[in-house]
Protein backbone atom coordinates (compact mmCIF):
# COMPACT_ATOMS: atom_id res chain seq x y z
CA UNK A 1 0.00 0.00 0.00
CA UNK A 2 2.93 2.13 0.26
CA UNK A 3 4.63 0.52 -2.11
CA UNK A 4 3.18 2.86 -4.84
CA UNK A 5 5.44 5.81 -3.49
CA UNK A 6 8.40 3.51 -3.94
CA UNK A 7 8.07 2.27 -6.92
CA UNK A 8 6.55 5.29 -8.64
CA UNK A 9 9.59 7.15 -7.62
CA UNK A 10 11.59 4.25 -8.86
CA UNK A 11 10.10 5.13 -11.92
CA UNK A 12 9.47 8.84 -12.23
CA UNK A 13 12.11 9.25 -14.34
CA UNK A 14 9.59 8.18 -17.28
CA UNK A 15 7.83 11.77 -15.98
CA UNK A 16 4.41 11.14 -17.85
CA UNK A 17 0.70 12.09 -16.58
CA UNK A 18 0.05 8.44 -17.64
CA UNK A 19 2.42 7.14 -14.74
CA UNK A 20 0.40 8.24 -12.12
CA UNK A 21 -2.35 6.18 -13.28
CA UNK A 22 0.07 3.45 -14.01
CA UNK A 23 1.17 3.53 -10.50
CA UNK A 24 -2.61 3.38 -9.53
CA UNK A 25 -3.14 0.07 -11.11
CA UNK A 26 -0.05 -1.40 -9.11
CA UNK A 27 -1.66 -3.15 -6.84
CA UNK A 28 -4.23 -4.56 -8.64
CA UNK A 29 -1.55 -5.50 -11.10
CA UNK A 30 0.36 -7.13 -8.80
CA UNK A 31 -2.58 -9.02 -7.03
CA UNK A 32 -3.20 -10.66 -10.42
CA UNK A 33 0.45 -11.16 -10.18
CA UNK A 34 0.13 -13.58 -7.37
CA UNK A 35 -2.21 -15.56 -9.18
CA UNK A 36 -1.55 -15.69 -12.48
CA UNK A 37 2.18 -13.95 -12.97
CA UNK A 38 0.02 -11.85 -15.81
CA UNK A 39 0.13 -8.33 -16.02
CA UNK A 40 -0.27 -5.29 -18.14
CA UNK A 41 1.73 -2.09 -19.21
CA UNK A 42 3.20 -1.70 -15.47
CA UNK A 43 4.00 -4.93 -13.91
CA UNK A 44 7.59 -4.49 -14.70
CA UNK A 45 8.38 -7.69 -15.99
CA UNK A 46 6.49 -6.35 -18.93
CA UNK A 47 7.24 -2.97 -18.84
CA UNK A 48 7.62 -2.24 -22.12
CA UNK A 49 9.82 1.50 -21.68
CA UNK A 50 12.55 -0.79 -20.28
CA UNK A 51 13.07 -3.32 -22.99
CA UNK A 52 15.30 -1.25 -25.43
CA UNK A 53 17.80 -0.52 -22.64
CA UNK A 54 17.58 -4.40 -21.46
CA UNK A 55 18.35 -5.52 -24.94
CA UNK A 56 21.15 -3.21 -25.54
CA UNK A 57 23.09 -4.08 -22.48
CA UNK A 58 21.86 -7.90 -22.82
CA UNK A 59 23.36 -8.00 -26.79
CA UNK A 60 26.74 -6.35 -25.03
CA UNK A 61 26.95 -8.49 -22.18
CA UNK A 62 25.61 -11.75 -23.70
CA UNK A 63 27.83 -10.65 -26.79
CA UNK A 64 31.05 -10.38 -24.72
CA UNK A 65 30.42 -13.26 -22.39
CA UNK A 66 30.08 -15.33 -25.91
CA UNK A 67 33.16 -14.11 -27.46
CA UNK A 68 35.22 -15.01 -24.11
CA UNK A 69 34.01 -18.35 -24.16
CA UNK A 70 34.51 -19.19 -27.51
CA UNK A 71 37.43 -17.76 -27.26
CA UNK A 72 39.29 -17.86 -24.30
CA UNK A 73 37.31 -20.72 -21.53
CA UNK A 74 36.45 -23.90 -23.65
CA UNK A 75 39.98 -23.69 -25.55
CA UNK A 76 41.30 -23.46 -22.09
CA UNK A 77 39.28 -26.35 -20.80
CA UNK A 78 39.36 -28.64 -23.84
CA UNK A 79 43.32 -27.81 -23.93
CA UNK A 80 43.81 -29.37 -20.14
CA UNK A 81 41.11 -32.33 -20.74
CA UNK A 82 43.18 -33.07 -23.75
CA UNK A 83 46.86 -32.66 -22.02
CA UNK A 84 45.11 -35.09 -19.52
CA UNK A 85 43.89 -37.78 -21.56
CA UNK A 86 46.99 -37.48 -23.76
CA UNK A 87 49.16 -38.30 -20.21
CA UNK A 88 46.75 -41.02 -19.42
CA UNK A 89 47.48 -42.72 -22.61
CA UNK A 90 50.99 -42.05 -22.09
CA UNK A 91 51.34 -43.13 -18.11
CA UNK A 92 49.35 -46.39 -19.97
CA UNK A 93 52.02 -46.96 -22.89
CA UNK A 94 54.67 -46.84 -20.43
CA UNK A 95 53.11 -49.05 -17.96
CA UNK A 96 52.17 -51.65 -21.55
CA UNK A 97 55.95 -50.98 -22.15
CA UNK A 98 57.27 -52.05 -18.63
CA UNK A 99 55.34 -55.08 -18.69
CA UNK A 100 56.63 -56.13 -22.15
CA UNK A 101 59.96 -55.84 -20.37
CA UNK A 102 59.30 -57.42 -17.25
CA UNK A 103 57.30 -60.62 -19.27
CA UNK A 104 60.39 -60.01 -21.77
CA UNK A 105 63.42 -60.62 -18.24
CA UNK A 106 60.62 -63.73 -16.87
CA UNK A 107 60.78 -65.49 -20.38
CA UNK A 108 64.62 -64.61 -20.08
CA UNK A 109 64.89 -66.38 -16.19
CA UNK A 110 63.26 -69.10 -17.34
CA UNK A 111 65.13 -69.80 -20.18
CA UNK A 112 68.53 -69.84 -18.21
CA UNK A 113 66.27 -71.97 -15.26
CA UNK A 114 65.73 -74.17 -18.14
CA UNK A 115 69.56 -74.35 -19.20
CA UNK A 116 70.58 -74.30 -15.82
CA UNK A 117 68.38 -77.63 -15.50
CA UNK A 118 69.55 -79.63 -18.22
CA UNK A 119 72.51 -78.68 -17.13
CA UNK A 120 72.97 -80.36 -14.23
CA UNK A 121 70.64 -83.34 -15.41
CA UNK A 122 73.93 -84.05 -17.92
CA UNK A 123 76.14 -83.68 -15.15
CA UNK A 124 74.39 -86.02 -13.02
CA UNK A 125 73.98 -88.30 -16.13
CA UNK A 126 77.88 -88.25 -16.67
CA UNK A 127 78.42 -88.66 -13.40
CA UNK A 128 76.03 -91.73 -12.81
CA UNK A 129 77.59 -93.41 -16.26
CA UNK A 130 81.29 -92.66 -15.03
CA UNK A 131 80.54 -94.34 -11.79
CA UNK A 132 78.74 -97.37 -13.61
CA UNK A 133 82.09 -97.60 -15.83
CA UNK A 134 84.24 -97.74 -12.63
CA UNK A 135 82.32 -100.16 -10.98
CA UNK A 136 82.26 -102.07 -14.04
CA UNK A 137 85.96 -102.67 -14.72
CA UNK A 138 86.64 -102.90 -10.92
CA UNK A 139 84.08 -106.21 -10.94
CA UNK A 140 85.77 -106.92 -14.30
CA UNK A 141 89.13 -106.99 -12.42
CA UNK A 142 87.61 -108.89 -9.44
CA UNK A 143 86.96 -111.34 -11.99
CA UNK A 144 89.55 -111.72 -13.89
CA UNK A 145 91.64 -112.03 -10.51
CA UNK A 146 89.33 -114.59 -9.30
CA UNK A 147 89.39 -116.39 -12.89
CA UNK A 148 93.25 -116.74 -12.13
CA UNK A 149 92.80 -117.88 -8.44
CA UNK A 150 90.57 -120.57 -10.16
CA UNK A 151 93.54 -121.84 -12.69
CA UNK A 152 95.83 -121.55 -10.10
CA UNK A 153 94.01 -124.11 -8.39
CA UNK A 154 93.24 -126.16 -10.94
CA UNK A 155 96.37 -126.39 -11.60
CA UNK A 156 97.65 -127.42 -8.49
CA UNK A 157 95.04 -129.82 -8.39
CA UNK A 158 95.95 -131.29 -11.47
CA UNK A 159 99.48 -131.43 -10.17
CA UNK A 160 98.78 -132.91 -6.86
CA UNK A 161 96.23 -135.52 -9.23
CA UNK A 162 99.15 -136.69 -11.40
CA UNK A 163 101.41 -136.65 -8.31
CA UNK A 164 99.17 -138.61 -6.50
CA UNK A 165 98.53 -140.94 -9.85
CA UNK A 166 102.42 -141.40 -10.22
CA UNK A 167 102.65 -142.63 -6.91
CA UNK A 168 100.00 -144.94 -7.41
CA UNK A 169 101.76 -146.22 -10.61
CA UNK A 170 105.16 -146.45 -7.74
CA UNK A 171 103.12 -148.27 -5.95
CA UNK A 172 101.25 -150.43 -8.22
CA UNK A 173 104.39 -151.58 -9.65
CA UNK A 174 106.04 -151.90 -5.62
CA UNK A 175 102.88 -154.60 -5.03
CA UNK A 176 102.81 -156.07 -8.25
CA UNK A 177 106.69 -156.87 -7.75
CA UNK A 178 106.06 -157.99 -3.79
CA UNK A 179 102.83 -160.85 -5.47
CA UNK A 180 105.29 -161.57 -8.58
CA UNK A 181 108.03 -162.23 -6.05
CA UNK A 182 105.78 -164.53 -4.13
CA UNK A 183 104.62 -166.34 -6.94
CA UNK A 184 107.54 -166.97 -8.80
CA UNK A 185 110.36 -166.43 -6.60
CA UNK A 186 112.07 -163.46 -8.69
CA UNK A 187 110.78 -160.56 -10.86
CA UNK A 188 112.00 -158.10 -13.33
CA UNK A 189 111.92 -154.38 -12.15
CA UNK A 190 111.72 -153.13 -15.83
CA UNK A 191 109.19 -155.77 -16.84
CA UNK A 192 106.57 -155.06 -13.86
CA UNK A 193 106.70 -151.34 -14.72
CA UNK A 194 106.31 -151.75 -17.92
CA UNK A 195 103.16 -154.38 -17.44
CA UNK A 196 101.87 -151.99 -14.63
CA UNK A 197 102.14 -149.40 -17.23
CA UNK A 198 100.39 -151.08 -19.64
CA UNK A 199 97.62 -152.06 -17.24
CA UNK A 200 97.17 -148.63 -16.09
CA UNK A 201 96.37 -147.28 -19.59
CA UNK B 1 8.92 0.73 4.53
CA UNK B 2 6.69 -1.98 5.79
CA UNK B 3 4.81 -1.90 2.41
CA UNK B 4 8.09 -2.31 0.70
CA UNK B 5 8.96 -5.51 2.35
CA UNK B 6 5.92 -7.54 1.37
CA UNK B 7 4.98 -6.13 -2.22
CA UNK B 8 6.17 -8.96 -4.23
CA UNK B 9 6.97 -7.31 -6.95
CA UNK B 10 9.34 -4.66 -6.40
CA UNK B 11 12.38 -6.73 -6.76
CA UNK B 12 11.45 -6.88 -10.44
CA UNK B 13 11.46 -3.17 -10.82
CA UNK B 14 14.07 -2.07 -13.20
CA UNK B 15 15.90 1.12 -12.20
CA UNK B 16 18.19 3.85 -14.01
CA UNK B 17 22.19 3.81 -12.39
CA UNK B 18 23.42 6.00 -15.44
CA UNK B 19 20.71 7.63 -17.38
CA UNK B 20 21.60 6.88 -21.33
CA UNK B 21 19.33 8.00 -24.24
CA UNK B 22 20.41 7.62 -27.80
CA UNK B 23 18.29 9.11 -30.49
CA UNK B 24 15.17 9.56 -28.25
CA UNK B 25 15.67 5.57 -26.72
CA UNK B 26 16.24 4.96 -23.21
CA UNK B 27 19.42 2.79 -23.23
CA UNK B 28 20.24 3.62 -19.43
CA UNK B 29 22.20 1.69 -17.25
CA UNK B 30 19.82 0.15 -15.20
CA UNK B 31 20.23 -2.64 -12.30
CA UNK B 32 19.23 -5.48 -14.89
CA UNK B 33 22.36 -3.66 -16.84
CA UNK B 34 24.39 -4.30 -13.69
CA UNK B 35 23.47 -7.96 -13.23
CA UNK B 36 23.98 -9.00 -16.57
CA UNK B 37 27.26 -7.52 -16.42
CA UNK B 38 27.85 -9.28 -13.07
CA UNK B 39 26.65 -12.62 -14.52
CA UNK B 40 29.62 -12.07 -17.05
CA UNK B 41 31.78 -10.94 -14.73
CA UNK B 42 31.11 -14.29 -12.09
CA UNK B 43 30.90 -16.60 -14.98
CA UNK B 44 33.60 -15.89 -17.08
CA UNK B 45 35.95 -15.17 -13.26
CA UNK B 46 34.77 -18.50 -12.01
CA UNK B 47 35.79 -20.88 -15.29
CA UNK B 48 38.76 -18.51 -15.54
CA UNK B 49 40.36 -18.70 -12.20
CA UNK B 50 39.51 -22.45 -11.78
CA UNK B 51 41.05 -23.47 -14.74
CA UNK B 52 44.15 -20.69 -13.98
CA UNK B 53 46.56 -23.70 -12.45
CA UNK B 54 46.03 -26.50 -15.68
CA UNK B 55 46.35 -29.37 -13.61
CA UNK B 56 46.29 -32.84 -14.67
CA UNK B 57 44.87 -33.75 -11.21
CA UNK B 58 41.86 -31.20 -11.09
CA UNK B 59 41.37 -29.35 -7.50
CA UNK B 60 37.34 -29.57 -6.86
CA UNK B 61 36.33 -25.80 -8.58
CA UNK B 62 38.85 -27.16 -11.74
CA UNK B 63 36.35 -30.10 -11.56
CA UNK B 64 33.31 -27.98 -11.65
CA UNK B 65 34.63 -26.10 -14.79
CA UNK B 66 35.15 -29.40 -16.33
CA UNK B 67 32.55 -30.93 -15.24
CA UNK B 68 30.15 -28.47 -16.45
CA UNK B 69 32.27 -28.43 -20.20
CA UNK B 70 31.56 -32.57 -20.04
CA UNK B 71 27.86 -31.88 -18.94
CA UNK B 72 26.83 -29.83 -22.26
CA UNK B 73 29.40 -31.26 -24.73
CA UNK B 74 27.66 -34.76 -23.99
CA UNK B 75 24.18 -33.06 -24.09
CA UNK B 76 24.86 -31.14 -27.22
CA UNK B 77 26.33 -34.85 -28.82
CA UNK B 78 23.47 -36.82 -28.10
CA UNK B 79 20.89 -33.52 -28.37
CA UNK B 80 22.49 -32.82 -32.03
CA UNK B 81 24.89 -35.70 -33.37
CA UNK B 82 28.80 -34.75 -33.89
CA UNK B 83 27.65 -32.22 -36.63
CA UNK B 84 25.96 -30.12 -34.05
CA UNK B 85 29.42 -29.52 -31.73
CA UNK B 86 29.75 -26.28 -33.81
CA UNK B 87 27.40 -24.41 -32.05
CA UNK B 88 28.95 -25.78 -28.34
CA UNK B 89 30.12 -22.56 -27.73
CA UNK B 90 26.51 -21.07 -28.09
CA UNK B 91 25.03 -23.62 -26.20
CA UNK B 92 27.86 -23.28 -23.44
CA UNK B 93 27.15 -20.09 -23.00
CA UNK B 94 23.43 -19.55 -23.06
CA UNK B 95 23.55 -22.60 -20.67
CA UNK B 96 26.40 -20.66 -18.08
CA UNK B 97 24.52 -17.50 -18.30
CA UNK B 98 21.56 -18.42 -17.57
CA UNK B 99 22.74 -20.77 -14.62
CA UNK B 100 24.90 -17.56 -13.48
CA UNK B 101 21.79 -15.02 -13.61
CA UNK B 102 19.63 -17.62 -11.72
CA UNK B 103 22.05 -18.03 -9.20
CA UNK B 104 22.94 -14.89 -8.63
CA UNK B 105 19.10 -14.21 -8.24
CA UNK B 106 18.55 -16.30 -5.58
CA UNK B 107 20.99 -14.09 -3.68
CA UNK B 108 18.66 -11.87 -1.46
CA UNK B 109 18.45 -8.16 -3.26
CA UNK B 110 20.24 -9.03 -6.28
CA UNK B 111 18.48 -8.49 -9.15
CA UNK B 112 17.32 -11.56 -11.07
CA UNK B 113 18.02 -10.94 -14.99
CA UNK B 114 16.06 -14.23 -16.14
CA UNK B 115 13.03 -13.42 -14.80
CA UNK B 116 12.17 -10.40 -17.26
CA UNK B 117 10.53 -11.36 -20.54
CA UNK B 118 12.20 -9.42 -22.81
CA UNK B 119 15.94 -11.25 -21.83
CA UNK B 120 14.38 -14.76 -22.04
CA UNK B 121 12.23 -13.67 -25.34
CA UNK B 122 15.84 -12.33 -27.06
CA UNK B 123 17.89 -15.52 -25.98
CA UNK B 124 14.68 -17.42 -27.25
CA UNK B 125 14.92 -15.42 -30.52
CA UNK B 126 18.67 -15.94 -30.71
CA UNK B 127 18.50 -19.62 -30.55
CA UNK B 128 15.48 -19.85 -33.38
CA UNK B 129 16.87 -17.33 -35.36
CA UNK B 130 20.27 -19.17 -35.07
CA UNK B 131 18.57 -22.29 -36.19
CA UNK B 132 16.59 -20.89 -38.92
CA UNK B 133 19.35 -19.19 -40.30
CA UNK B 134 21.99 -22.35 -40.19
CA UNK B 135 19.29 -24.24 -41.46
CA UNK B 136 18.54 -23.05 -44.70
CA UNK B 137 22.04 -21.65 -45.41
CA UNK B 138 23.25 -25.00 -44.75
CA UNK B 139 19.98 -27.32 -46.41
CA UNK B 140 18.06 -24.32 -48.50
CA UNK B 141 14.78 -25.17 -48.64
CA UNK B 142 15.46 -28.71 -48.17
CA UNK B 143 15.26 -26.86 -44.63
CA UNK B 144 11.78 -27.10 -44.42
CA UNK B 145 11.57 -30.55 -44.69
CA UNK B 146 11.88 -30.06 -40.85
CA UNK B 147 8.18 -29.48 -41.15
CA UNK B 148 7.12 -32.70 -42.96
CA UNK B 149 7.78 -35.85 -41.00
CA UNK B 150 8.62 -39.30 -42.85
CA UNK B 151 5.79 -41.88 -42.96
CA UNK B 152 2.41 -39.64 -42.47
CA UNK B 153 0.06 -40.88 -44.84
CA UNK B 154 -1.09 -38.10 -47.68
CA UNK B 155 -4.17 -37.59 -46.20
CA UNK B 156 -2.86 -36.41 -42.75
CA UNK B 157 -0.12 -34.53 -44.26
CA UNK B 158 -1.68 -30.74 -44.68
CA UNK B 159 -3.18 -31.04 -40.92
CA UNK B 160 0.77 -32.63 -39.98
CA UNK B 161 2.07 -29.69 -41.45
CA UNK B 162 -0.33 -27.70 -39.90
CA UNK B 163 0.60 -28.68 -36.21
CA UNK B 164 4.61 -28.58 -37.34
CA UNK B 165 4.59 -25.04 -38.22
CA UNK B 166 2.74 -23.90 -35.61
CA UNK B 167 4.93 -25.98 -32.83
CA UNK B 168 7.79 -24.25 -34.38
CA UNK B 169 6.50 -20.68 -34.72
CA UNK B 170 5.43 -21.50 -30.74
CA UNK B 171 9.16 -22.90 -29.63
CA UNK B 172 10.89 -19.06 -29.18
CA UNK B 173 7.49 -18.21 -26.96
CA UNK B 174 7.41 -21.61 -24.87
CA UNK B 175 10.98 -21.04 -24.68
CA UNK B 176 11.22 -17.67 -23.10
CA UNK B 177 7.82 -17.72 -21.35
CA UNK B 178 9.23 -21.16 -19.47
CA UNK B 179 12.37 -19.70 -18.10
CA UNK B 180 10.86 -16.18 -17.58
CA UNK B 181 7.58 -17.58 -15.29
CA UNK B 182 9.44 -20.36 -13.05
CA UNK B 183 11.96 -17.48 -12.12
CA UNK B 184 9.27 -14.83 -11.62
CA UNK B 185 6.80 -17.28 -10.21
CA UNK B 186 9.59 -18.74 -7.93
CA UNK B 187 11.01 -15.18 -6.72
CA UNK B 188 7.04 -13.80 -5.91
CA UNK B 189 6.01 -17.11 -3.82
CA UNK B 190 9.47 -17.08 -1.84
CA UNK B 191 8.86 -12.89 -1.39
CA UNK B 192 5.09 -13.90 -0.30
CA UNK B 193 6.02 -16.16 2.39
CA UNK B 194 9.10 -14.51 3.45
CA UNK B 195 6.65 -11.44 3.54
CA UNK B 196 4.29 -13.66 5.69
CA UNK B 197 7.20 -14.27 8.45
CA UNK B 198 7.74 -10.49 8.63
CA UNK B 199 4.31 -9.37 8.79
CA UNK B 200 3.31 -11.85 11.40
CA UNK B 201 6.52 -11.83 13.40
CA UNK B 202 5.26 -7.43 13.96
CA UNK B 203 2.33 -9.13 16.31
CA UNK B 204 3.68 -10.30 19.35
CA UNK B 205 3.86 -13.55 20.80
CA UNK B 206 1.14 -15.48 18.72
CA UNK B 207 2.53 -13.93 15.75
CA UNK B 208 5.41 -14.98 16.31
CA UNK B 209 4.21 -19.12 16.50
CA UNK B 210 2.56 -18.57 13.46
CA UNK B 211 5.17 -17.50 11.55
CA UNK B 212 7.12 -20.60 12.28
CA UNK B 213 5.03 -21.62 9.81
CA UNK B 214 5.80 -19.36 6.22
CA UNK B 215 9.28 -19.67 8.00
CA UNK B 216 9.60 -23.65 7.27
CA UNK B 217 8.18 -23.08 3.70
CA UNK B 218 10.60 -20.41 3.00
CA UNK B 219 13.55 -22.37 3.27
CA UNK B 220 11.74 -25.28 1.79
CA UNK B 221 11.08 -22.86 -1.04
CA UNK B 222 14.24 -21.25 -0.84
CA UNK B 223 16.04 -24.93 -1.93
CA UNK B 224 13.55 -25.53 -4.66
CA UNK B 225 14.30 -22.21 -6.31
CA UNK B 226 18.17 -23.45 -5.79
CA UNK B 227 16.78 -26.83 -8.04
CA UNK B 228 14.67 -24.56 -10.57
CA UNK B 229 17.13 -22.27 -11.04
CA UNK B 230 19.77 -25.23 -12.28
CA UNK B 231 16.86 -27.07 -13.33
CA UNK B 232 15.83 -23.97 -15.88
CA UNK B 233 19.53 -23.40 -17.46
CA UNK B 234 19.43 -27.21 -17.96
CA UNK B 235 16.20 -27.39 -19.73
CA UNK B 236 16.69 -24.17 -22.43
CA UNK B 237 20.48 -25.65 -22.67
CA UNK B 238 18.84 -29.05 -23.69
CA UNK B 239 15.69 -27.52 -25.21
CA UNK B 240 18.03 -25.28 -27.61
CA UNK B 241 20.57 -28.64 -28.28
CA UNK B 242 16.93 -30.26 -29.76
CA UNK B 243 16.21 -27.00 -31.90
CA UNK B 244 19.66 -26.95 -33.10
CA UNK B 245 19.50 -30.60 -33.88
CA UNK B 246 16.59 -29.57 -36.42
CA UNK B 247 19.26 -27.31 -38.48
CA UNK B 248 21.63 -29.84 -38.61
CA UNK B 249 19.56 -32.92 -39.47
CA UNK B 250 16.16 -31.65 -40.98
CA UNK B 251 14.45 -34.65 -42.27
CA UNK B 252 15.58 -36.59 -38.93
CA UNK B 253 11.93 -36.98 -37.50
Amino acid sequence: MFVTAAYAQSTTTEGTETHDAAAGEVHTETGVAHEGGHGSGVFPPFDQSTFASQLLWLAISFGLFYVLISKVILPRIGGILEARSGTIARDLDDAARSKAEADAAIAAYEQDLAAAKAKGNAIAGEAREAAKAKAAAERAAVEAELNDKITAAEVRIADIKAKALADVGAIAEETAAAVVEQLIGKASKAEIAAAVKATAK
Amino acid sequence: MAGDKVDPVHQFVVNKIVPIEIGGIDFSFTNASLFMVATLVVAVGFLYFTTSSRAVVPGRLQSVSEMSYEFIASMLREGAGSHGMKFFPMVFSLFMFILTANMLGMIPYFFTVTSQIIVTFALALFVIGTVLVYGFYKHGFGFLNVFVPSGVPGILLPLVVAIEVISFLSRPISLSVRLFANMLAGHITLKVFAGFVATLGTMGAVGIGGAILPMIMTVALTGLEFLVAFLQAYVFAVLTCMYLNDAVHPGGH
